[in-house]
C-alpha cells in the first residue's frame, strides 16, 4: 500500500465544520470559567464606586465613620462598636473551634477504631456542614439565648458561629493529620512513646501549618456570617463597644441594617463597611496562603 | 517540621502513669467529637419542641412535663391546623384579624430563586469546570483557581448589596427596559443571578475535582481514534465523571436552598405565592431572619413560627445531603 492513498483519503475529509465547532466550544467553555471573575471584578468595582462617591461627593468622614458608633444620621454613623463586636466574635470562635475541631480530628484519625460508630460520625460531620447557618442561629436561640436563659449576648453569637465553623475546622485538620507520614509516628512510638505523646510531640507539630490555615478559612468564614447573629438577636444598631457578655452587634448584621434603610446615604456608608469587611477579608486569606506556602513542608 | 523530639517525649519512668493520661486524653478526645453528634440531635430537638410549639398552644417539652408526667394527658389545643400550614397559599403571620400560616407561599419563593440560581450556576460551572481540566493551561489554572477561591468566600451579605446596588438598577433594569418590563428594588430575578454566582465556584471546583479523577487513558484512547477535543469533553470526560458533577449539583441546590442574607436583601419581604422571577417573593430563610429581626416575643406565635419554618428547611436540606451521600457512593467510578 503506498503512502499517497493515505493523503488522498485525508484530503476528502472536510475538516472546516469541526475546527469551528471546536474553535465555538473552546470559546464558549472560557467565557463560562470567566464569568465567575467577571462578576467578581463587577462586585468590587461597584463598591469601590459607592465608597467613592459616599467619601467623595457626600463628604462621608472616614476618620469619623472608623471612630464612632450608629447613629440617626448618617454624618456621624460609624463602624467601630461593630468593627469591636466582629473582633470578639472571631476571637472567641477561635478559641472554640480550635480546641473543639482539633480534638476531634485528632480523634477520628489517630484514635478511632474504623467501625461503624465512626462512619457515623464522620457521617454526621458532612451533613453538619450542609446544615444552614441559620439553622445554627436557630439552635443558639432555643438552647443559649432562652434556654440556659443567657439573654442575646455576643457570647451566644460566638457559640453559634463556633459550631457552624467547627466541621469545617475538622476536616482541614483531618487532612493535615492525614498527610503525616506513619514512619514518623511508628519511628516515635518505637522509641517507647505512647500514644499522646506521639500525637502532641511528632504528628500535632508537623500537621500544624495545615491545621492553622483550615482555622483561618473557618474564621474568615465566621466573621462574615450574618444570619446566625440575627437570629440570636444581634443589636442591627450598634452603639457601643461590646464585650462577651453584652448586647452586641457586628460588621455585617451592620452593613444588613444600613442596606435596608430608606435614605439613601446609608447605602454608601453599608459599601464603606463591605469595604472594611473585604480588606480584613483579603488580610485573613493572605495569612492563609502564607501559612500555607511557608510552613507547609512536604514530606 | 520540628526535629525537637527530646519535648514531650522524654520518658520519665512510670510508664503506667503515662497509659493512664493517654486514655484519659483519649476520653476527652472522644468527648469532644461526640459534641459534634449532639450539636445535629439538638439543632433537630430545638426546631421539633418549638414546631410543636407553633402547631399546639405548648411546646413539646412542656406539653410533656406539665401532662404526661403528671399522667393527666390533657387534650392539645392545635392552634395552626396542618392542613392550613401545608395548603394554605397566604403567608401573613402578623395580620392583625386573620394570620395566616400556609408554607407553599414561601416554599414556593424558595424554589424560584433555587430552580432559577440552578439554571445560571450548572450550565456554567459545568463549563468551566471542563474548561479548567481540559483546556486551560496551568499558568491559567493558577489563577483562576484562587479566584474561585475569593469568589466563594465573598460574605453573603456582600452579594445581597451587590443585587440591590447594582445588579438590579444597573443589569436587570435596562435590560428588561428592551422588552417594555419593569421592576422593582427588590425583586426574585436579580436575587436568582446572585445566588446562581456564587455557587458557580462550588460546582466548578467540584466538577473539575470529579473530571481530574478521570484516568487519561480514557482520553488518550479517544484521541488515537481521532476524537477532537471537544469529542473527548463532551463524549468520554464528562460521562466518565457524572457522578462527581452531579453530586456538585445537588450540593449547589442545596446550598441555594439555605441561602439566607442575599435572598432576603435581593428579593425582598413580601411573601408572594408566584412564579414571576420579577415580583417580590420571600424565601423560607428570608421570612426567618426578617421576623427574628422584629424581636418576636419568646412563646408568641410569631417566635415558634421561625422554628417551624427552620424545620421544615433543615428537613429539605437534609435530604438533599442524603441524596448527595448516595450519590456519591452509589454511582462513584473507580479508576485504579
Amino acid at each position: 500500500m503506498s503512502l499517497d492513498t493515505g493523503s488522498d483519503l485525508l484530503s476528502d475529509v472536510d475538516l472546516t465544520w469541526v475546527k469551528r465547532k471546536e474553535l465555538l466550544f473552546h470559546v464558549l467553555l472560557f467565557s463560562a470559567a470567566m464569568f465567575g471573575v467577571a462578576m467578581l471584578a463587577l462586585l468590587i468595582f461597584d463598591i469601590l464606586i459607592e465608597t467613592a462617591y459616599g467619601v467623595l461627593i457626600l463628604g462621608i468622614d472616614v476618620g469619623t465613620f472608623l471612630t464612632s458608633g450608629a447613629s440617626r444620621t448618617w454624618e456621624q454613623a460609624g463602624l467601630l462598636p461593630a468593627i469591636i463586636g466582629s473582633i470578639w466574635l472571631v476571637f472567641l470562635t477561635l478559641i472554640l473551634s480550635f480546641v473543639l475541631g482539633v480534638s476531634t480530628a485528632t480523634y477520628l484519625e489517630e484514635y478511632a477504631p474504623r467501625n461503624r460508630t465512626t462512619r457515623l460520625i464522620e457521617a454526621n460531620l458532612t451533613n453538619l456542614a450542609g446544615v444552614p447557618s441559620v439553622a445554627y442561629g436557630l439552635l443558639a436561640l432555643g438552647v443559649f439565648v432562652n434556654g440556659f436563659r443567657m439573654g442575646e449576648i455576643l457570647l451566644a453569637g460566638a457559640l453559634a458561629l463556633s459550631l457552624l465553623v467547627v466541621p469545617i475546622v475538622i476536616v482541614a485538620s483531618q487532612e493535615a493529620l492525614r498527610a503525616v507520614p506513619d514512619g514518623m509516628r511508628n519511628g516515635s512510638l518505637a522509641t517507647g512513646a505512647t500514644r499522646w505523646q506521639t500525637i502532641r510531640g511528632v504528628v500535632i507539630p508537623s500537621a500544624l501549618p495545615g491545621i492553622v490555615t483550615g482555622t483561618i478559612l473557618a474564621l474568615a468564614r465566621a466573621i462574615g456570617e450574618t444570619a446566625p447573629l440575627i437570629m440570636v438577636g444581634a443589636v442591627l444598631e450598634a452603639r457601643s463597644t461590646p464585650d462577651p457578655t453584652s448586647l452586641f452587634g457586628s460588621m455585617p448584621t451592620m452593613i444588613y441594617y444600613w442596606a435596608f434603610r430608606p435614605v439613601t446615604e446609608f447605602h454608601n456608608l453599608a459599601a464603606l463597611a463591605i469595604l472594611v469587611l473585604l480588606i480584613i477579608l483579603v488580610g485573613m486569606y493572605g495569612l492563609a496562603f502564607f501559612v500555607r506556602n511557608h510552613y507547609e513542608t512536604r514530606v | 517540621m520540628s526535629t525537637d523530639t527530646d519535648h514531650g517525649l522524654e520518658i520519665t519512668g512510670d510508664v503506667a502513669d503515662d497509659q493512664r493520661r493517654d486514655r484519659r486524653i483519649r476520653r476527652f478526645l472522644f468527648g469532644c467529637t461526640s459534641i459534634t453528634v449532639l450539636t445535629t440531635i439538638a439543632i433537630f430537638a430545638v426546631l421539633f419542641d418549638n414546631t410543636w410549639g407553633f402547631f399546639f398552644d405548648a411546646t413539646f417539652s412542656q406539653w410533656v412535663r406539665t401532662s404526661v408526667l403528671n399522667l393527666g394527658v390533657e387534650g392539645l389545643t392545635q392552634r395552626v391546623s396542618f392542613i392550613e400550614f401545608f395548603t394554605d397559599t397566604e403567608w401573613r403571620p402578623s395580620h392583625a384579624d386573620d394570620p395566616r400560616y400556609g408554607i407553599p407561599t414561601l416554599l414556593a419563593g424558595t424554589l424560584l430563586i433555587t430552580v432559577g440560581a440552578a439554571f445560571l450556576a450548572i450550565p456554567v460551572g459545568t463549563a468551566g469546570a471542563l474548561y479548567l481540566s481540559e483546556y486551560a493551561s496551568v499558568r491559567t489554572r493558577k489563577y483562576l483557581k484562587p479566584t474561585l477561591e475569593i469568589l466563594a468566600g465573598v460574605p453573603t451579605i456582600v452579594y445581597g448589596f451587590f443585587a440591590v446596588s447594582f445588579v438590579t438598577p444597573v443589569l436587570l433594569r435596562p435590560l428588561l427596559e428592551i422588552f417594555g418590563l419593569s421592576i422593582g428594588r427588590n425583586n426574585a430575578l436579580s436575587a436568582m443571578v446572585v445566588v446562581g454566582v456564587m455557587t458557580i465556584p462550588m460546582v466548578m471546583s467540584i466538577s473539575e475535582d470529579a473530571m481530574n479523577a478521570v484516568p487519561d487513558e480514557l482520553r488518550n484512547g479517544a484521541y488515537a481514534l481521532g476524537a477532537s477535543k471537544y469529542s473527548v469533553s463532551m463524549n468520554v470526560v464528562l460521562p466518565a465523571s457524572i457522578s462527581g458533577v452531579f453530586a456538585s449539583y445537588i450540593l449547589a441546590v442545596s446550598r441555594a436552598i439555605g441561602e439566607t442574607m442575599a435572598v432576603t436583601l435581593a428579593a425582598g419581604a413580601t411573601a408572594n405565592f408566584t412564579g414571576n422571577p420579577l415580583a417580590e417573593v420571600q424565601t423560607m430563610t428570608a421570612y426567618m431572619v426578617t421576623s427574628a429581626r422584629s424581636t418576636a416575643l419568646v412563646g408568641s406565635i410569631t417566635y415558634q413560627s421561625l422554628f417551624a419554618v427552620g424545620l421544615a428547611l433543615f428537613l429539605i436540606t437534609l435530604v438533599a445531603n442524603l441524596v448527595n451521600d448516595y450519590v456519591k457512593r452509589r454511582y462513584r467510578e473507580v479508576y485504579q
